[in-house]
């Protein structure tokens, strides 16, 4: 079983997260141009080592957190509220 | 009488290569306890190709073998950082189908199927593909409708398809437990006879054979650790055994395909996750079909041997780890008991793991890229194995003439900038 730090619930089974993936920032609607949104909807690193994505906690807190993960491990390391100050 | 090493005679004499395999070249070598060559060659790395191909999969060599068969062009490398079809191509489960949903999506695997019916012929090698079926099952009126719509498009694109009721999927698999008491009642299933399985090493392995033979050279456990581009253009190749010079780059390395995209920048719409499955220990021949559930995250088959495979949709999380988990085969031996109760007490052998490079709409990323010369044969997802022939055939065609050849034009990387996405998800074997 993989456990993740929930910022509000402590560890918790992986299960009861889902995995909304790398934190992308969003360009601004009004002023993004059609390339930047497209770029912002589909493409990822999808790095092989440490990244940060969002998780949401749906069947405990129902909050969203980030956390930084190994991919090729499945480590984490640092987790914070979404949208938080590192 | 000579030592016997690791299992492997060693013989002195040379034989001459290729050796055509027959069932006479069989009794005379068994007569003369003379050895096989080796199906490839190892070789010495050159310090230029006219291609280098990245990636030992199905989809690299395949690439390999049509360029050389179809387009004469034979001073080619294959790099793999690892043994050929040590990724995606030794760990899918190896069903074959073509009962997609889009017809872009039928067209193109139905050409991989017809690919497939002749490739033992073609390469001299047995593949043991056997056309069993594929039974996709519905357990809910939404599926049904989805699974009458892909029959549809299937037949208007030539494929042999059909809804069937619930008695018919009782006689083409017997135990299946097709009670309306069941957990999830069984309402309908997609019949696909073209279906089936195939030995994927074969597969692999004659396609190698079938490259070195027509002289491709064929690199194990080289590493690409860098790509030098200059002017927008691919220059060569950087490997853990020294730079290669090359004007055409092709990435075909599925799992890894966003890692390899990177040294050349280009970015990909892609994200990796790992997909399990299991083998269980052989029991006598019961299952003559491929049995697939989508509600129920499972497909199953039986191989020649058979042990009885069984697959699963994606991870719920990206990764690039290959290891097994305990959710995975505890959910999974739960599914299969509420399709087959009879399985209970069969073992699994063993899990694994393999990378699936998902794209945004589950449709393949192929063919040229904004750097000139560097073509990608990627996003395959969880259909990669069984496309193999016709993506090797397409990709031959693409690097050969410089154009993008019909059958793969709508699998353009430049898809996701114009909007113009090629939507599988409906196809795919189980929900993701």
């Amino acid at each position: 079983m993989m456990l993740v730090p929930c910022a509000w619930c402590g560890p918790r089974d992986a299960a009861e997260f889902h995995h909304v993936g790398e934190a992308v920032p969003r360009p601004d609607v009004g002023s993004a141009t059609r390339d930047q949104w497209r770029a912002y909807l589909y493409l990822r690193a999808n790095p092989c080592g440490w990244t940060t994505e969002t998780w949401y906690h749906r069947m405990g807190c129902r909050k969203f957190i980030t956390i930084e993960r190994h991919t090729e491990t499945n480590e984490i390391r640092a987790v914070r509220a979404a949208g938080a100050a590192r | 009488m000579q030592a016997i090493t690791n299992g492997q005679r060693r013989d002195k004499r040379q034989a001459v290569y290729p050796a055509r395999y027959s069932a006479l070249s069989l009794i005379r070598r068994g007569l003369t306890h003379q050895d096989w060559p080796p199906a490839w060659r190892p070789r010495d790395l050159k310090s230029s190709y006219d291609v280098v191909i990245i990636g030992g999969g199905v989809h690299g060599l395949a690439a390999a073998y049509y360029l050389a068969a179809n387009h004469g062009i034979t001073d080619v490398a294959v790099l793999d950082k690892s043994y050929l079809g040590s990724g995606g191509s030794g760990r899918n489960t190896a069903i074959l189908r073509s009962n997609y949903l889009t017809p872009e999506g039928v067209r193109f695997y139905d050409r991989s199927i017809q690919l497939y019916r002749g490739l033992a012929a073609d390469l001299d090698f047995n593949v043991m593909f056997s056309r069993r079926g594929h039974l996709t099952l519905a357990h809910s009126d939404a599926s049904l409708r989805t699974m009458r719509w892909r029959a549809e498009v299937n037949k208007a694109q030539g494929v042999d398809s059909e809804v069937v009721d619930p008695a018919e999927v009782k006689r083409l698999a017997p135990f299946i437990d097709v009670s309306p008491e069941a957990r999830y009642p069984i309402l309908g299933a997609l019949w696909h006879p073209p279906g089936g399985i195939i030995r994927h090493d074969a597969v692999v392995w004659g396609y190698a054979r079938g490259a070195d033979a027509l002289g491709v050279q064929i690199h194990q456990n080289t590493e690409v650790t860098g790509i030098d581009v200059a002017d927008g253009r691919v220059q060569g190749v950087r490997t853990t055994r020294g730079d290669i010079a090359s004007r055409v780059v092709l990435n075909a390395t599925a799992g890894w395909s966003t890692l390899i995209c990177d040294m050349a920048g280009v970015a990909l719409p892609i994200q990796t996750f790992p997909l399990q499955a299991a083998v269980t220990e052989p029991v006598k021949p019961f299952l003559s079909t491929v049995i697939v559930s989508g509600t129920l995250h499972v497909y199953i088959s039986q191989t020649d041997r058979g042990e009885l495979v069984f697959g699963a949709s994606v991870d719920p999380f990206t990764s690039y780890s290959t290891r097994g988990s305990l959710e995975f085969i505890e959910g999974l031996a739960g599914h299969v008991l509420e399709l087959m109760p009879a399985l209970s007490r069969v073992r699994v052998l063993r899990q694994w793991a393999g990378l699936c490079d998902m794209t945004p709409d589950f449709s393949p990323v192929m063919g040229h890229t904004p750097v000139g010369g560097f073509l990608v044969d990627v996003g395959w997802g969880t259909y990669g194995f069984k496309a193999g022939p016709v993506s090797g055939e397409a990709m031959a065609a693409c690097i050969a003439s410089g154009q993008t050849p019909e059958i793969i034009a709508s699998f353009g990387l430049d898809r996701f900038a114009d909007g113009a996405l090629v939507g599988e998800k409906g196809a795919a074997a189980v929900g993701h």
